[in-house]
């Protein structure tokens, strides 16, 4: 049973270990998710729904949970919100989530969705700073740049209107192009503050009379087109130094964020051939600029919606697709079938160059406990997947070195 | 005018704070630990929920301070970002409320209001949020928008902002969720747009949704810093509570009448708006011991360099010439010249006249530079044997210097620890505090009405 689900060239454990991720949004993917027996759809703003679910990906092994988030209502068309009345609307801060279930996991890495378009560079470092302190070097931020919808939120009337319900228009093209840019911006200064502080900067040296060494204390003084910081930040270096940054990538601008900014790039390949060009790109936008040296994760998203049989897991989807009026549309792949069939399609995909996956469960609770359940045990057996937490940190178990720091001066 | 002790007793509120980035905690003790570990948060809030504590507060600052242009080396610096600790919190307590000092100035409304309501949702209605309006340049220059706010204007947008959070906290009705499997109706028809909202005014002008569904407490409790006659206006128009300075009974008891003065003309039943002063405490087992205590903290608080520094930020001049031990510096503050200290509130608004007052105390009382600092900083307020402490915080409550203390102690983050051992168990007895939780949010520790 399991030699048959061996790769070809027979080894049957992979030289680079899978990286696994869930990504958790309301109650699940699909947008009838919330419908199903099992959803807790009066739930979706307490604690215990999400440390029910990160602890369930906690006991799967899994690298790590991501939390989405944005600073408006979910939409359901490029610009909205509407006024739907069958669809999820009302979330949580995402940082905040993950800070709650920060004490009560001990391995799983909590990566928040944040905004970068009208946030203070500032307040998300030393967030995610905080978050890292309080889960031990748990923490990670994916960036996220805002919909158009947003900015009436905040009353930037220089940001203008904007749709995007055509991406083609050459509006919305500037608008990406704005964003994006601003986003890299951004993360430079995250990531700088990240670095403000030397990671032994606090001397409390009591013969001195001195706390810090302030020789260790740095302005970032970062001057842009979008804004200029100058730090220090308030918060001591987290313990991971830098907490890995993600992004979700669909389209060359942000494929390059990613390769600049980030540890882990989100894509949505269609099919290994997608899979293998996206990486490519990636890893080109990588070397030109000058971070061939550094690990830069490509993780495929996948939306999983799973059954004992593929019968049985089609016939989930068409049942939810029913009751939503309409087929899932989603910017990742559906995959709807086996946890056999997953790990087999997990695994040819990873000969793209893939690094890893994150899984959009489409049904939570169902399809996070398949995916703890079917599809780790599963990918174990193939010797795919760890069988116990090892790493600390999540940058170590993401195979990140500790990070040197741009500003640190050698000892002497 | 008034007979406090025929009035009914009044129960003390209490709040804790784990200190911060000052002079007040003594880093260098061998039991200081660190004021950034989250395992001294957990320690120091869950010590205070087993003395049915009010609740958990966090200061904020959100500049490394600054000496003649480097940052300062002395005291306690860094500290952690207030609302992912709080919300880590509410993960290990279960009845005590969380109250964060935010900046009104370098956040905004729509990104602040979702947080908040966050906290309020993942605490199960503990969160609260002090206000704070103090800006500089300086501090401004890690904003993208800088220091792009007039001192003038920061009650105008401080108040702006309350208004705009609280219809941003309204805007989903209790009931807007049906969540209906059956039907498919996740919200009410009647409740479509929840979250709807619309605010134009001089600082914000923004409309859209909401994406926080009400929380447990509706609004989270709000309290104000600031005692200016600017700040306590604002308090009693649109806070919950004030957070004073007011140690001394006397100062402190003519604050209380002036906020409940004010409170009553702007409409607001009595008692709807709790004064609560930090206090700091030192226990022992005898009179005598406490007050050797104190002294011995007091001078590790204040060590001659505090001291020169304490000074510097009313005489904006380098101090470090003048002895500790000797007399006041003989020159007059530098009211012209660019602050030689940046990032720390500037509490004395006429330097001169502040330090005309101080030379004049120090010469009736013959303190010297570091005496005088010690004096007017070191901040152990209540010193005795637990009976006394518990006796002088009651009847300060009963005696109309305030509704409650957000205590504070010199150790992080197990100072705390005595006083709930020892003086808690005495203020319980006399019926001062309670001795169960009786509800479960915050308004409803604190007494407040529901909104
Ligand atoms: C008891 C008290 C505590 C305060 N705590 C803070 C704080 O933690 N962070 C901060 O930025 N400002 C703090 N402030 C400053 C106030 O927000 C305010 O800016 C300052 O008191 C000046 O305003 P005022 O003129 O109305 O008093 C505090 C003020 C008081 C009185």
């Amino acid at each position: 049973m399991t030699s048959s689900h061996l790769p070809p060239n027979g080894s049957p454990l992979l030289d680079t270990p899978l990286h696994l991720a869930v990504a958790l949004d309301g109650a699940g993917w699909h947008p009838a998710a919330w419908r199903e027996s099992r959803a807790r759809p009066d739930e979706l703003t307490g604690a215990r729904y999400w440390a029910d679910l990160v602890r369930t990906a906690e006991s799967g092994l899994l690298d790590l949970v991501t939390i989405e988030d944005a600073l408006a209502l979910q939409p359901t068309v490029p610009d909205g919100p509407d006024d739907r009345l069958d669809r999820v609307r009302g979330r949580l801060d995402a940082v905040l989530i993950a800070s709650r279930v920060a004490p009560l996991t001990r391995h799983i890495g909590l990566i928040p969705t944040a905004t970068t378009t009208h946030t203070e560079p500032f307040h998300v470092s030393k967030a995610i700073a905080t978050l890292d302190h309080v889960s031990l070097g748990r923490a990670g931020l994916r960036a996220q740049v805002s919909r158009p919808v947003e900015n009436a939120h905040f009353g930037r009337r220089e940001l203008g209107e904007v749709s995007l319900a055509d991406p083609g228009t050459p509006a919305a093209r500037a608008f990406v192009a704005e964003h994006f840019g601003e986003a890299e911006d951004f993360l430079e200064v995250v990531r700088r503050l990240w670095d403000s502080w030397e990671d032994d900067a606090e001397i409390r040296d009591a013969a001195t009379g001195r706390f810090i060494d302030r020789d260790k204390l740095h302005t970032v003084d970062f001057q842009g087109r979008w804004f200029s910081v100058r730090g220090p930040s308030i918060v001591p270096r987290p313990p991971q130094g830098q907490p890995p940054v993600a992004v979700l990538a669909h389209e060359s601008l942000p494929y390059r964020l990613g390769a600049r900014q980030a540890d882990v790039v989100f894509v949505t390949p269609r099919d290994v051939e997608q899979a293998r060009a996206i990486v490519a790109e990636i890893r080109a936008e990588q070397s030109a600029a000058g971070r061939e040296r550094d690990t830069v994760h490509v993780f495929a998203d996948l939306v999983v919606l799973l059954a004992d049989t593929a019968e049985a897991a089609q016939e989930r989807l068409a049942r939810l697709d029913e009751r939503a009026g309409a087929p899932i549309a989603s910017d990742a792949l559906v995959f709807a079938g086996t946890a056999a069939e997953l790990a087999d399609t997990l695994l040819a995909w990873q000969r793209a160059g893939l690094t890893g996956y994150r899984l959009r469960p489409a049904v939570l609770p169902d399809d996070l406990d398949a995916v703890v359940g079917r599809l780790v045990p599963e990918l174990q057996r193939r010797g795919a997947f760890r069988t116990a937490y090892g790493e600390e940190t999540l940058r170590s178990r993401l195979g990140l070195p500790h990070p040197a720091n741009r500003y640190a001066t050698p000892a002497g | 005018m008034t007979q406090p002790s025929r009035q009914p007793r009044k129960r003390i509120i209490l709040g804790a704070y784990l200190g911060g980035v000052n002079h007040h905690t003594v880093w260098s003790a061998p039991e200081a630990d660190s004021q950034i570990a989250f395992s001294s948060f957990r320690h120091l809030a869950q010590t205070v929920e087993r003395g049915k504590f009010d609740f958990f507060f966090l200061a904020e600052g959100l500049a490394i301070r600054e000496r003649l242009g480097r940052f300062f080396d002395q005291d306690v610096v860094g500290r952690p970002d207030t609302l992912p600790v709080l919300a880590a919190l509410a993960g290990v307590t279960e009845h005590l409320g969380l109250i964060g000092t935010i900046n009104a100035t370098f956040n905004e409304p729509y990104e602040l209001a979702r947080q908040l309501s966050s906290l309020d949702h993942l605490s199960d209605g503990r969160a609260g949020w002090n206000v704070v309006t103090s800006f500089d340049a300086f501090t401004g220059q890690n904003f993208r928008r800088g220091g792009f706010l007039h001192r003038d204007d920061r009650y105008v947008r401080a108040d702006e902002f309350l208004t705009v959070a609280r219809q941003l906290w309204d805007s989903w009705p209790e009931d807007a969720i049906e969540a209906d499997k059956e039907s498919g109706r996740f919200l009410r028809p009647e409740h479509a747009d929840a979250g709807r909202f619309a605010f134009s005014g001089k600082q914000f002008e923004i409309a859209g949704r909401f994406t926080t569904p009400r929380s447990p407490q509706g609004r989270p409790v709000v309290l104000q810093a600031g005692v200016s006659p600017h700040g306590r206006d604002f308090a009693v128009a649109r806070a919950d509570a004030i957070f004073s300075p007011f140690h001394r009974l006397d100062e402190a008891q003519e604050f209380y009448r002036d906020i409940q003065r004010r409170a009553a003309r702007a409409g607001r039943p009595p008692g709807a708006v709790k004064v609560l002063p930090s206090a700091s405490f030192v226990l022992g087992d005898t009179e005598a011991e406490a007050a050797e205590r104190q002294r011995e903290i007091a001078r590790q608080q204040v060590s001659g360099r505090t001291a020169q520094i304490l000074l510097e930020a009313v005489w904006n001049r380098d101090l470090s010439g003048y002895d500790p031990d000797g007399p006041l510096p003989d020159v007059e503050p530098d009211v012209e010249g660019p602050r030689i200290i940046q990032g720390r509130a500037v509490i004395h608004q006429d330097a001169r006249q502040t330090a005309a007052e101080w030379r004049e105390l120090a010469e009736a009382k013959g303190f010297s530079l570091r005496e005088l600092a010690i004096h007017l900083f070191s901040r152990t307020e209540f010193v005795g044997t637990p009976e006394q402490v518990a006796d002088r915080l009651d009847s300060f409550v009963q005696n109309e210097g305030s509704d409650g203390f957000i205590l504070g102690s010199h150790l992080t983050p197990t100072g705390l620890d005595e006083f709930v051992d020892r003086v808690i168990p005495l203020l319980q007895e006399r019926g001062a505090v309670r001795t169960e939780y009786t509800g479960t949010t915050l308004r409803e520790h604190l007494g407040l009405p529901s909104t």
